[in-house]
């Protein structure tokens, strides 16, 4: 019987530390994988790591996705090449370890990307899944998962205007407004609701900025402006005066009420040509927090946050759309400056006339966030003097 | 029992090597020139030996290694999702599936899509590109051997529309073109690791060519074509020197085509290069002909005919000697995939998705049959082991004989 007894203690051991040995293993490899960088950093190593982490048995899985919270864009990549090889293994052996992706899914702590990655696996072993966990993620950081909300309460709102229940569906398109992000959502929900007498602020819906302090234009002849440190870029003092391409030049204060944002330079100053324009505006923000500011245009341009520049594009009218470019940046509590430079070239083509831009400040899902006017902010700003009008 | 266990082995290598595979956009010579015929008529039922169900979008070509056929998709409301899908060239049934995040920017026009780029193989491994200039290594069962963001590495190489470029497998060197309005270059990139081998800037202007082989007497002396506004460049590739340039302008969208040692470069409607004798870094220019004005799909050079789509979808046969026309059909366009020719037929899809058979010789070009798989087609098909194969957006047919 002791026999049995020290048998039995020593396979249990025995296991116990294979899988300690496995799971050390497998965050060594995780590690391996997160040290890749760009330009190829890192591969020598990564390569051999992500073979090796491909081969891991489903008790691994958990562990890339615990990992890709704190991934770089690159090494989620070969994240998530591992874990769909294991999981995919594990699927055809019936071994996919659904209750660890239904958990990681409702912890909305993790990184968005991974959680959805995580339900569509957890939907190949358990359709289900769908049904149970959508409905309450209207609202979820995952811009995906609040998508796949949004549209069931779009189909059950459509649902009830076909019956008839008027009330019912506008009540059920303004939940479906509140987590929708992605425009052809939005419009699906704003034709119907007009139909119905409401009235939508689209605006507000995605955060444009709408109000902006304008300068020009300053010289942009043969695209070489671009480069060009104009005085807007050295001081913003928007009592200031300076030379432009055509005499001095002063900040004037616009604002769009186009419902998508667009604030159109060559429509409320002039269009002139081979010239460039500055906007500048103010954002109050409640807390420091990382952002992505959303810009639309066809015209090269470059943005700067608080002084800093975040981006410079250079690239002329190849089309405009909504949230062509993302750029992410920090703002701080209270007061932020943002200054946009706008450029126009000389192309003469009845496409090539656009001076605009749509702009907008959004969390990473795209959800608009809005600008507030505290007191402190309001305090903070009549003290600093810049930007002034 | 020694004896057929030989026998066996032959069989299985003759089986082998008679399967040829299309391994790349235009081919494995990026030619379109299939070795080997396809069936000349189809309908939706006749000669489909199969149709899988794709997901999200795309309009790269499927490439065919092996007995699997691999395609690129992408999907979600930003086209952030890269797919990578293989499937079996016996049945259609698909093999894996991997999908990756995109890490640079994913807006294009609307009608085309991120997954535009063909990928490519070296028998080996899978190449995929993606306008949001993702590369991602695959070995032939899915597994990632690495991955590379060469739109996250530089951000500014992009474009608001879209980009298309084809990656080539020239040598050991996979051939990258990111060329854009902002920060424009071309790249070689080890296979092996993912690591670039150099990167040469190139002209900043938006560019939606593929670079084309050049066969060289030896490997040694292969080299790669790159097409753009500026010209033409002839690039060794495992360095990334530039051997010699063509000045003179070039189209940004369809893309040059190599026969015997001749360049057909859609350059003032076409002109027809070979390497320069007394100056080696300066091509000499055979003939120039003008009226052979390419639309979007890419000329194709066989036997001694040159072929060019124009935009109205008018197929023009010129001399190879000197470009001068030899006849013309009009076929129904537009087209934005190339045409590929195989045992003396010409393949063109246009966007409505009618397959047109052109059959070629006698000094003219017939119409021989057309089927239409009525959904949008942009791609340019793969021919491989007697059966061609095409996408849409959301199938992927396999059309061989019954």
């Amino acid at each position: 019987m002791n026999q049995r007894v020290w048998l039995y203690a020593g396979i249990a051991c025995g296991l116990l530390m294979t899988t300690v040995a496995a799971a050390d293993e497998t965050d060594q490899l995780i590690a391996t994988i997160q040290q890749v960088g760009q330009q190829g950093e890192g591969h020598e190593q990564a390569t051999a790591a992500v073979r090796e982490l491909s081969q891991a048995d489903p008790a691994a899985l958990a562990d890339i996705l615990v990992a890709l919270d704190t991934a770089g864009p690159l090494s989620a990549n070969w994240l998530r090449g591992a874990f769909e090889a294991v999981a995919q293994r594990a699927l055809e052996n019936d071994a996919l370890p659904a209750e660890t992706l239904e958990a990681f899914v409702l912890d909305r702590s993790h990184e968005p990307r991974a959680r959805r990655m995580a339900y569509e696996w957890l939907l190949k072993a358990d359709p289900s899944a769908e049904d149970r966990l959508i409905p309450e993620m209207i609202e979820d950081p995952s811009g995906e998962m609040r998508r796949d909300a949004v549209a069931r309460l779009v189909a059950a709102a459509n649902q009830f205007l076909e019956d008839g229940e008027e009330a019912k569906a506008t009540t059920t398109f303004r939940q479906a407004l509140k987590g929708a992000v992605d425009d052809d959502q939005v419009k699906a929900i704003v034709k119907p609701l007009k139909k119905l007498g409401e009235t939508v602020d689209l605006q507000r819906h995605f955060g444009f900025v709408t109000n902006w302090h304008v300068i020009g234009p300053f010289d942009n002849t043969d695209m070489k402006g671009f480069d060009v440190t104009y005085p807007p870029e050295q001081e913003l003092d928007l009592s200031a005066e300076y030379d432009g391409k055509e005499g001095t030049v002063r900040w004037e204060e616009f604002s769009t009420d186009d419902e998508y944002g667009t604030f159109d330079i060559a429509e409320l100053t002039s269009p002139y040509k081979g010239a460039i324009s500055y906007a500048a505006t103010e954002f109050v923000s409640p807390d420091g927090r990382d952002v992505e500011f959303r810009l639309g245009t066809a015209n090269a341009w470059k943005l700067w946050l608080n002084g800093e520049l975040l981006f410079a594009r250079e690239e002329y009218h190849r089309g405009m759309q909504l949230d062509q470019y993302r750029v992410r940046g920090r703002l701080k509590p209270g007061r932020n400056v943002l200054l946009l430079k706008v450029c126009q070239n000389e192309q003469t083509q009845d496409w090539a006339q656009k001076w605009s831009f749509q702009f907008r400040v959004c969390d990473f899902s795209g959800k608009a966030i809005l600008p507030v006017r505290s007191e402190s902010a309001a305090r903070e700003s009549s003290t600093d003097g810049k930007p002034k009008s | 029992m020694r004896f057929l266990f030989l026998m066996t082995l032959c069989i299985a290598g003759m089986s082998a090597t008679a399967r040829a595979d299309w391994r790349q956009f235009r081919g494995n010579d990026t030619n379109g020139i299939a070795d080997s015929t396809a069936p000349t008529s189809w309908t939706d039922e006749d000669n489909i030996a199969w149709k899988a169900d794709l997901t999200g979008r795309g309009l790269s070509s499927p490439i065919v290694v092996g007995d699997r056929v691999v395609v690129t998709c992408s999907s979600g409301y930003r086209q952030e999702r890269l797919h990578v899908v293989c499937f079996s060239t016996e049945d259609g049934s698909k093999l894996w599936e991997r999908q990756f995040w995109a890490t640079g920017r994913t807006g294009t026009h609307t009608k085309t899509c991120v997954a535009a780029p063909t990928p490519v193989s070296d028998g080996e491994r899978i190449f995929a590109t993606y306008s949001s200039n993702d590369v991602v290594c695959l070995d032939l069962d899915g597994n990632l051997l690495w991955y590379r963001g060469l739109g996250y590495d530089f951000p500014n190489a992009s474009n608001s529309l879209g980009m298309s470029s084809s990656p080539v497998m020239a040598g050991d060197t996979l051939v990258v073109m990111v060329e854009n309005d902002a920060e424009s270059f071309t790249t070689g990139i080890d296979p092996a690791t993912g690591q670039s081998r150099w990167k040469i800037d190139r002209p900043r202007r938006a560019n939606w060519t593929s670079p084309a082989l050049w066969p060289g007497e030896t490997p040694a002396d292969d080299r790669v074509l790159v097409q753009s506004s500026a010209g033409v460049v002839a690039v060794v590739p495992e360095t990334g020197e530039v051997e010699w340039t063509y000045a003179d302008g070039a189209s940004t969208i369809p893309s040059l085509t190599v026969s015997g040692n001749i360049a057909f470069v859609p350059s003032h409607g076409i002109t027809a290069l070979r390497p320069g004798q007394s100056n080696p870094e300066v091509p000499e220019i055979v003939w120039q002909e003008g009226s052979l004005s390419p639309g979007t799909a890419s000329p194709l050079v066989h036997d001694e005919s040159v072929y060019v789509f124009n935009r109205a979808g008018v197929l023009t046969a010129a001399d190879v000697e000197d470009g001068s026309r030899q006849w013309q059909l009009r076929l129904k366009g537009p087209f934005s995939g190339s045409p590929v020719l195989a045992g003396g037929h010409l393949y063109a899809f246009n966007e409505d998705g009618l397959g047109q058979v052109v059959r070629l010789g006698d000094g003219k070009g017939e119409i021989v049959s057309s089927h239409s798989f009525d959904e949008t087609i942009l791609c340019t098909p793969a021919v491989s082991d007697g059966a061609i194969y095409i996408r849409s957006d959301g199938h992927l047919w396999k059309i061989a004989n019954e």
